[in-house]
């Protein structure tokens, strides 16, 4: 599969997720282990493009594809324009949602799959209302 | 999860000669309710028999005077189809209002109906458009009608080697709507869903989530009552289910006849 650009080869066994070879095998902290079971969002990677939650994606179901954790989303050293929006707008507490989050709201305006214990959905909003208007005024 | 044997056949003759392999053998579609099982350890399971790399089997078509919704079609596919939205926009309606957007992306539409829980929300809506599912086995291909494939709550009438290989759909256009009554705006279980639809003057009632299984009832709002048989649960009480029952379906037929 190509994790971040990088074409990667592994062998694994089929019982584990994507989650846990993202986290253990290729040292991807960034994906956050909640619930494990499909409910917090907090393992939200783009497979192909698509937010889907890493944590029940069987490991050999993702052969092939393309994946995008949140360490892969700065460009050229520069971070993406939702990552400035989430600091600029102090949209963290104590960070735990926080990679998930920016990935989701890649694709949705309010991410609905993804919980913050800290419960800072206000400003998550905001962030998230704040990229859109800069970088997609006509939208 | 615990260790397992995985195989990715490519046909639905290698999926079912798997399936009727000894052991406990279980198919993998969007994985969103196996994983969760698995990791639960509701399920122990020696074989896991991934079913997409099978061809044919994901997408939604019209031929001739049905519209066919391949297995593995994905919730947002599903919902996304534009034969599915110029027909069925409850259809649409039913799919906003499952998990999430990260889990509409994996579900399946034969998954929901396949792990035949009494709450799933494409059953429903399925049942009101008089859905029949066709199944591919060893000994063959058979059509079983919605209404006669939930035996119970995880039973269906699929033998161990059948696997669904297309939900089919009559093509009318409806007018309906689904109310999933729970407390959550996403990522929750219905405590009470109604589904209801008009084809052309014959309207059609079914409900979710208060009997063993998703049942068709006949349209009337006392019908409902006396047809239904909640449990009492953590999430609600047979009586306020058998309440709502009441209230959801006097909506739901009032908002069809509007």
């Amino acid at each position: 599969m190509t994790v971040n650009g990088n074409i990667v080869a592994l062998e694994i066994e089929p019982h584990r997720t994507l989650l846990e070879v993202l986290r253990n095998d290729l040292g991807l902290a960034g994906v956050r282990e909640g619930c494990s079971t499909g409910d917090c969002g907090a393992c939200t990677v783009l497979v192909n493009g698509k937010p889907l939650v890493s944590c029940l994606v069987l490991a050999p179901d993702a052969e092939g594809a393309s994946i995008t954790t949140i360490e892969g989303l700065a460009k050229n050293g520069k971070l993406d324009p939702m990552q400035e929006a989430f600091i600029a707008k102090g949209a963290i507490q104590c960070g735990f949602c926080t990679p998930g989050m920016i990935l989701a709201a890649k694709t949705e305006d309010v991410p609905e799959g993804n919980l913050c214990r800290c419960t800072g959905y206000k400003k998550i909003q905001e962030a998230i209302r704040e990229e859109r208007r800069t970088t997609r005024p006509q939208a | 999860m615990r260790a397992f044997d995985y195989e990715e056949p490519r046909t639905l003759e290698e999926a079912s000669a798997l399936m009727a392999r000894p052991g406990r053998n279980r198919l993998l579609a969007g994985g969103t309710d196996l994983l969760v099982r698995l990791k639960r350890r509701e399920w122990t399971v020696d074989r896991v028999i991934n079913l997409k790399r099978i061809g044919g089997l994901r997408g939604v078509e019209e031929r001739g005077d049905h519209v066919f919704v391949g297995p593995l079609t994905t919730l947002d596919e599903l919902a996304a189809s534009e034969i599915v939205a110029n027909r069925w926009p409850m259809l649409v309606e039913t799919v906003h209002e499952m998990g999430s957007p990260q889990v509409r992306a994996m579900s399946t539409a034969g998954g929901n109906l396949c792990n035949a829980s009494p709450a799933a929300d494409l059953a429903p809506p399925l049942l009101c458009l008089d859905a029949t599912l066709n199944v591919w086995g060893t000994r063959g291909e058979r059509l079983i009608p919605l209404r006669e494939f939930f035996l119970g709550p995880g039973k269906t009438a699929l033998g161990p080697d059948e696997i669904l290989k297309e939900i089919r759909i009559p093509a009318a256009t409806a007018r309906g709507c689904f109310i999933k009554f729970c407390t959550r705006r996403a990522m929750d279980l219905a405590f009470v869903s109604v589904a209801c639809a008009a084809v052309g003057k014959d309207v059609r009632l079914a409900l979710g989530a208060v009997s063993p299984t998703p049942i068709r009832v006949p349209p009337s709002v006392e019908e409902a009552v006396r047809r239904c048989s909640p449990i009492d649960d953590i999430r609600a009480s047979a009586e306020y289910r058998r309440e709502m029952v009441r209230v959801l379906v006097r909506r739901a037929l009032e908002r069809v006849a509007s």
